[in-house]
């Protein structure tokens, strides 16, 4: 009955404040589930995700150490960006999905199922990142993925069926590994900290990691590496993303960019911690850095040869993704500042250029780049917006992009100068064919409107998130600044 | 509280567990040389069975409840309920009967047995500090997960590899009641369980999308483009 005192403190804890940043979408999704009618649905979703997000924004003052929940700098910072991702995106999409419904692409009736889907994914994704214990992230992430493969099968075409099947196929192996990943961790941590939940809880595994026997945490730090790589789109194991991000429903595009690898790198950070800290253990650095690097090269040449929007943007993910892994696998407390800038940055802009991409794609009426031309000629907002997020994305001045990207080459080529070449060829390649698609898609000559043309205010979410990125990459606040720096002074 | 296992040969609690592990296992190449699709899902549920003693075996040697739940969702739920939906799924969906497969049967037992080989390889040196039977249920488990790796790789249908990927889930299961005192083993199990359901209702969902192909196409179609 011991199992069941523990199932119940961690229910009270639910109705903490940090629970209720994971209770409120979780018992939205519930709600939505029984609300057929499609516009008040889309009300309750982004107001739902809007309170998740005022919720979050209370972490920072709020640590937590239960045996659920554990609250701290950079957790709270993961969450705070995801219910950010979450709540502007419920509000572009209760435009979008409306858009889409009326002309056929989505059945009215599954609408329902997309709204719950959409905060069910969200409540697993803040749960994964406040958990206390690694099996309970496991699940979590677990869960979300089963909701956004539900989500991106919701079209119903063949493609999309075929996107979901290969993401539930690919991330379940992925996810398998990281099961079996989590029993060696427990197997390693329980010499030193005695069976049971302290055994799991990470909150007690960096002060023990030390005394760990270091062979088996080796093995788990394998398998978990490669699991939570899958998620995190990192190379051998990326297949499933760009199907994902090409055949679901836009929206659904732009919160898998930013959440997904997010809470799979976080936990790819912890691991690191663990395994830095004992003396005996392999370095973590280099496997890390080499999954990113590979990322890196392999994701921005196969920009190139692409012809649809949509996948562009996802390898565009995948790359950025790789960048990140990269400043982790570097280690050092510049390295992790630069990596968790980069992925922030990243988070903002890729969701911003992903609703500029999904309007856009509706205003045309097909997702090829021979569809999509000239977007500056006759919807001038549109194309600006677009043609700002692609720059900021390219990794150019002013955005923050261009300073995350030149801090980590800069710690680059304070630790290991010799991989600036290999990284820096990457990035260049991918800018390149992100400014060769800019002319494309924003400049030369428009090609026929198909679709409803966006009001302004279906672009208010990305101005914001891209006026963040401005501001981040100018004139980054003092306080801020500090915010990031004693986050990855702490970082394990 | 039994006191433990006693480890080595000979000592009941060992030798059964062993013998549940390595029978798990055998199935794991069984589920590797069947040729007809029928066969595959029995064996399936032959696995969990197997793995349902298991557990329920380690449940009477740790004296834990929970393992004995573990073992009840193992046979209530993959050694009946998934099976039978499968069967039901091949019959109406008149699903080709044949296993498909991109490797033959000889070269595919020759790499299961070279992925034995490495599982123990892998496993044994690095868990010296534990207990035998730990270490041993490890590499049986690890093995089950990678044989179910190959299963899904070197099958051409959705049907057989959502078993191989239902029998890697086999192999997470036995690593984790193997291991003395995990928390939350049915809790795991049972999130497991939602994945491998979600993967079931796929495969039906999937074969349903190739039986009315034309539908989809006119939906394409109203879309008005080429999709990728």
């Amino acid at each position: 009955m011991n199992e069941l005192r523990i199932i119940i403190g961690m229910l009270r804890e639910l109705f903490s404040l940090p629970g209720l940043v994971v209770v409120v979408p979780l018992a939205t999704a519930a709600w939505l589930s029984f609300v057929t009618d499609a516009r008040r649905g889309a009300w309750i979703n982004a107001g739902a995700a809007t309170l998740a997000f005022l919720l979050a924004c209370a972490l920072p003052w709020e640590p937590t150490t239960g045996t659920l929940l554990l609250v701290e700098p950079l957790a709270a910072h993961m969450a705070i960006l995801t219910s950010f991702i979450g709540m502007s995106t419920a509000w572009f999409s209760r435009d979008y999905i409306a858009v889409e419904a009326t002309e056929g692409r989505l059945d009215p009736m599954r609408l329902r199922d997309y709204h719950a889907l959409f905060q069910t994914y969200l409540g697993f994704m803040l749960l994964a990142l406040l958990s206390n214990n690694v099996p309970g992230t496991w699940g979590s992430i677990e869960a979300a993925t089963i909701a956004s493969v539900l989500v991106v099968g919701l079209p119903r075409t063949a493609a999309a069926v075929e996107a979901s099947w290969k993401q539930l196929l690919i991330c379940g192996v992925g996810i398998s590994m990281a099961f079996f990943g989590t029993t060696l961790l427990y197997l390693a941590a329980v010499p030193v900290l005695g069976s049971g939940l302290p055994a799991m809880s990470w909150s007690q595994l960096p002060a023990a990691a030390p005394a760990f026997p270091a062979a088996m945490l080796n093995l788990a730090f394998v398998f978990m590496l490669l699991g939570y790589g899958t998620k995190a789109g990192l190379v051998p194991l990326h297949a499933w993303m760009p199907d994902a991000h090409a055949e679901g429903p836009t929206p659904v595009s732009a919160v898998l960019s930013g959440s997904i690898l997010n809470v799979a790198l976080f936990v790819i950070l912890r691991l690191r911690g663990l395994l830095d800290a004992n003396p005996d253990a392999i370095a973590p650095g280099p496997p890390i850095m080499a999954l990113g690097l590979a990322s890196v090269l392999l994701a921005s040449f196969s920009l190139w040869p692409r012809r649809d929007v949509k996948r562009f943007f996802a390898f565009s993910t995948i790359e950025q993704s790789g960048v990140a892994a990269f400043a982790f696998g570097l280690g050092g407390a510049a390295a992790t500042f630069a990596g968790l800038l980069h992925l922030t940055l990243h988070t903002l802009t890729k969701a911003a250029v992903f609703q500029c991409v999904g309007r856009a794609v509706q205003l045309k009426g097909g997702q090829n780049f021979t569809d999509i031309g000239g977007l500056l000629v006759r919807h001038r907002a549109l194309g600006l917006t677009l043609a700002a997020g692609i720059v900021a994305v390219a990794g150019l001045p002013p955005f923050g992009l261009f300073a995350s990207e030149f801090l980590v080459l800069l710690a680059t080529v304070r630790e290991l100068p010799w991989l600036v070449a290999p990284l820096a060829l990457g990035l260049v390649v991918g800018g390149w064919a992100l400014a060769m698609r800019l002319i494309s898609l924003c400049l030369g000559p428009p090609t026929p409107d198909r679709g409803a043309a966006p009001g302004w205010i279906a672009l208010v979410p990305a101005w914001v998130h891209l006026a963040v990125v401005l501001v981040l990459g100018l004139a980054m606040p003092g306080r801020v600044a500090a915010w990031f720096a004693a986050i990855a002074e702490a970082a394990p | 509280m039994m006191g433990g296992l006693q480890p080595g040969f000979g000592a009941i609690g060992y030798d059964l567990a062993h013998l549940l592990g390595g029978a798990v296992l055998v199935l794991s190449f069984a589920l590797l040389y069947q040729r007809r699709l029928t066969a595959v899902i029995n064996i399936y549920a032959m696995q969990s069975w197997v793995l349902a003693a298991a557990a329920a075996w380690q449940g009477w040697v740790q004296s834990s409840a929970e393992l004995y739940v573990a073992a009840l969702i193992a046979l209530g739920v993959k050694g009946l309920a998934i099976p039978l939906a499968l069967h039901r799924i091949v019959r109406r969906l008149h699903i080709h009967r044949a296993v498909e497969t991109a490797l033959g049967i000889f070269p595919s037992m020759a790499v299961g047995v070279a992925l034995v080989a490495l599982a123990i390889m892998v496993v044994l040196p690095t868990t010296m500090q534990t207990q035998v039977l730990t270490r041993e249920d490890l590499s049986l488990a690890l093995s089950v997960v990678l044989l179910g790796h190959l299963m899904m790789i070197t099958r051409r249908t959705a049907l057989t590899q959502v078993i191989g990927f239902m029998s890697i889930e086999n192999g997470l299961i036995l690593g984790a009641v193997g291991v003395q005192g995990m928390p939350l083993v049915v809790e795991l199990s049972v999130a497991v369980l939602v994945m491998v359901g979600a993967v079931v209702f796929g495969v039906f969902f999937f074969r349903i999308r190739e039986n009315f192909q034309s539908l989809d196409d006119s939906h394409l179609d109203q879309v008005g483009g080429a999709h990728r």
